[in-house]
């Protein structure tokens, strides 16, 4: 069976609306982090999506390098996402051994 | 013959002076200062001397001569229709001005060499009077109206700068700012005046104006009224006449030289010289005349009304100089312009000759100058004496004196004037005889009797001259000093003989012919009768200040307790000056605190700075309240944000908000 592009550009929305409300309504630092992840991957989703119509569509032959485009900036992504969990996960690790908590909603000092 | 009368340099020489003694005085030492203050007016002087030498033998009126440096002209605003010229012109009448101006200007000059000896600045003082006789000479040179209000500032400045020169003592300060405010008054009309020629005949131009109007016969009185109207008042600033003469009593602060020069014999007279060069204006307009004709006998009649009981000798002076004014204010009333410049002619001299002369007794004694604490001088100063006596004599109008010919030739100018002219006739008379008395009077109370210094020298006045002496022994003054009253005596004397015929046919071409005793039928002896009439009374005059003052008598002080109102509203100088600072100087002091500091200071620059600040301020405190630290609620916001720029972004592309079409999203839910 043909799954149709705008099935993927839908869930790419739903992930990343979750994402959205999961980074507002949740307080564990964690749960946020992995919210950011998730609205990372539905960026993911939608770059191969977008990248894959245009390969469809035909017009992309005259220059494949435009139609790779998607694909290769997921590969980005997945790095720079790979990189920063590296950072925030210590980040969170030294914030819990300071405060011990992970709540966001104490980890206010940088207000005015 | 053509001659070049280099008239550009009899103001710039004095201008050199200025600029170095002004730039450099104070490095110089004393001799060259004076050297070079001397040197400007002297050689102006013989510029001038050269001139009249010239049209003597020959050349003719009037000499015109505009500034030009090899091809360029001498334009100086050429603005449309407004167009103006730096051009100098030489007629009799400026002739005339130019003598008395260079001329006593020059005495005055040596004489301040031996009276401001001993004073600090002196190199300031000197600097200031080449920078007065600049300005004089451009305003007396002038071709046309702008340039003579170039002038007519630039004496203003002088003077206010010269009666300010004792600047740390306030009374001297005030005294010159108030000179300078009251004059301004004067200039605002000037300016009118100005204006309104420009409109009228779109020329400032003396020549081309006289020229319009001649070509204009009927025109008369209308706008011309208001243009004379406007250059009376003009004239009442400069020479200290009824509204506008208060500003003078008080510019004697200044050093007496200055008093000499400036506030009798030159600047003061700039209003009368002023109408007799504008006299086409004002003989179109018999309403402005007449105006001009009453405020002079009112001046001269109220001043020497206020000089009778004055008892700083200079103060009785500045009174008469104004009462003087207003006789040549009177003269141009009635249309008899030579015979006002006549007066001023002789007034120049011997008004010059009574202020240098009173110099020398308020230097002689030390900085007095209450002539209650004189008395007994004739033999102590005897030439201060008898050049001061010349002064009197010629001023009270006694034959064969200078004031009798000119003061008889406006009076009888006036009393030719129709049946009006009759009654300024009485009052100029009425005057003559006060002036007589008060000059009299100060002649008696200074130099005879017993010396009152002695007994009272703990009351001696603070002049800030008394200062710089040591000695309170009563001394006759230098040379320098003397010299020059010899030479004013001289002319004080002699300066009327060459008579009211001879001076107005010199002047006719510029002012017009005079009414001439010898041409009108019985004339002359009708002349000789009113001459003979004034000399009485001024005799009476004399006669009356005898009585009181030469002797010690309580004579006067009887008839001052007898009349204590009167005398008390004579000394108070009727009150004008409360009265001005009642009707306009407080009122107008309230507008200005309103104005500038409720409304300039308090609501616009104060309630500026505290919106301004409020505003930030209040920004602020809303804006701090959204950096709450709160994690979750920076990233609602950059969501809020980013969901705004998708809008926008999708109206741009697509060209219509979420509405009407929706962002055309086709979801394909089957195929591709």
């Amino acid at each position: 069976m043909h799954v149709p592009s705008s099935w993927y550009l839908i869930l790419s929305a739903l992930l990343f609306t979750l994402g959205v409300v999961g980074f507002l309504i949740k307080r564990n630092l964690i749960t946020v982090f992995m919210s950011i992840e998730l609205m990372l991957n539905a960026v993911n989703l939608s770059f191969v999506t977008f990248g894959h119509m245009w390969r469809a569509t035909g017009q992309a032959a005259i220059d494949h390098r435009i139609a790779e485009r998607g694909q290769i900036f997921v590969f980005f992504v997945m790095m720079v996402a790979a990189a920063e969990a590296a950072v925030g996960l210590a980040v969170i690790i030294a914030i819990f051994r300071a405060r011990g908590t992970l709540n966001v909603d104490q980890i206010d000092l940088m207000k005015l | 013959m053509n001659h070049i009368f280099f008239l550009q340099l009899i103001p710039l020489l004095p201008l050199a002076g200025f600029l170095v003694n002004g730039l450099l005085g104070r490095r110089l030492p004393k001799a060259l200062v004076s050297t070079v203050a001397l040197a400007a007016p002297f050689a102006a002087f013989l510029l001038v001397v050269r001139a009249a030498y010239l049209i003597w033998s020959g050349s003719t009126f009037p000499v015109v001569e505009t500034f030009a440096i090899g091809t360029r002209t001498a334009e100086w605003i050429n603005a449309g229709p407004l167009h103006v010229d730096f051009t100098f012109a030489l007629d009799q009448l400026t002739l005339v001005m130019l003598l008395i101006i260079t001329g006593v200007g020059f005495l005055i000059h040596i004489y301040s060499v031996g009276y401001m000896s001993h004073e600090e600045g002196y190199w300031r003082y000197f600097a200031y009077l080449n920078l007065f006789l600049f300005f004089m000479s451009v305003l007396v040179l002038a071709e046309n109206f702008l340039l003579m209000f170039v002038g007519w500032e630039g004496v203003g400045l002088a003077s206010y700068l010269l009666i300010g020169f004792y600047f740390d003592k306030k009374s001297a300060a005030d005294a010159g700012k108030k000179a300078f405010v009251v004059n301004r008054i004067g200039d605002f009309g000037f300016l009118l005046g100005m204006f309104l020629l420009l409109a009228q005949f779109g020329s400032l131009s003396f020549g081309s104006i006289g020229t319009s109007l001649a070509a204009q016969p009927a025109l008369q009185g209308g706008i011309l009224t208001a243009i004379a109207l406007c250059l009376v008042v003009g004239a009442c600033g400069k020479s200290a006449q009824i509204p506008l003469y208060i500003w003078l009593p008080d510019a004697m602060e200044g050093p007496t030289p200055v008093s000499a020069l400036i506030h009798a014999a030159t600047m003061v007279t700039a209003g009368v010289y002023m109408i007799a060069r504008t006299h086409a204006i004002f003989d179109r307009s018999p309403f402005a005349l007449a105006v001009v004709a009453i405020i002079g006998a009112a001046t001269a009649l109220f001043a020497a009304t206020i000089g009778l009981v004055q008892t700083d000798i200079k103060r009785v002076l500045a009174y008469s100089t104004i009462s003087q004014l207003g006789y040549m204010f009177l003269g141009c009333g009635v249309a008899a312009y030579s015979a006002a410049i006549f007066h001023l002619m002789t007034h120049a001299f011997f008004k010059a000759l009574l202020f240098l002369a009173a110099g020398s007794v308020i230097h002689g004694l030390s900085g007095e100058q209450d002539m209650r604490n004189m008395g007994g001088l004739r033999k102590k100063l005897p030439i201060t004496f008898w050049t001061m006596t010349a002064g009197v004599l010629a001023i009270s109008g006694i034959f064969p004196f200078a004031g009798f010919f000119s003061k008889d030739a406006d009076l009888y100018d006036a009393f030719e004037h129709g049946a009006s002219g009759k009654a300024i006739w009485f009052v100029g008379l009425v005057a003559a005889g006060l002036t007589s008395f008060y000059m009299f009077r100060l002649w008696y109370l200074t130099f005879f009797g017993e010396s009152r210094a002695e007994t009272q020298t703990s009351a001696v006045n603070d002049n800030s001259h008394s200062t710089l002496h040591t000695s309170h022994s009563v001394h006759e003054s230098p040379w320098s000093m003397l010299a020059p009253l010899v030479i004013l005596a001289l002319l004080s004397i002699g300066g009327g003989w060459i008579g009211m015929k001879h001076f107005g046919d010199f002047l006719a071409p510029v002012v017009g012919a005079v009414v001439d005793p010898e041409k009108e039928p019985g004339g002359e002896t009708f002349d000789y009768f009113l001459s003979v009439v004034a000399v009485a009374v001024a005799a009476l005059g004399w006669f009356i200040a005898h009585l009181f003052y030469f002797r010690k008598n309580d004579r006067a002080a009887k008839l001052a307790a007898a009349m204590s109102g009167v005398h008390s509203l004579l000394a108070n100088k009727y009150w004008i000056d409360e009265l001005y600072n009642f009707i306009f100087v407080r009122p107008l002091k309230a507008i200005s605190t309103f104005i500038l500091g409720w409304i300039g200071e308090g609501v616009i620059i104060r309630g500026s700075t505290w919106l301004l600040g409020g505003i930030v301020m209040l920004t602020g405190e809303l804006l701090r309240r959204w950096q709450s630290g709160n994690l979750r609620s920076y990233a609602a916001w950059l969501a809020a944000g980013a969901a705004v720029l998708i809008l926008f972004a999708g109206y741009a592309i697509t060209g219509t908000w979420l509405g009407a079409h929706g962002i055309d999203i086709h979801i394909n839910w089957a195929g591709r």
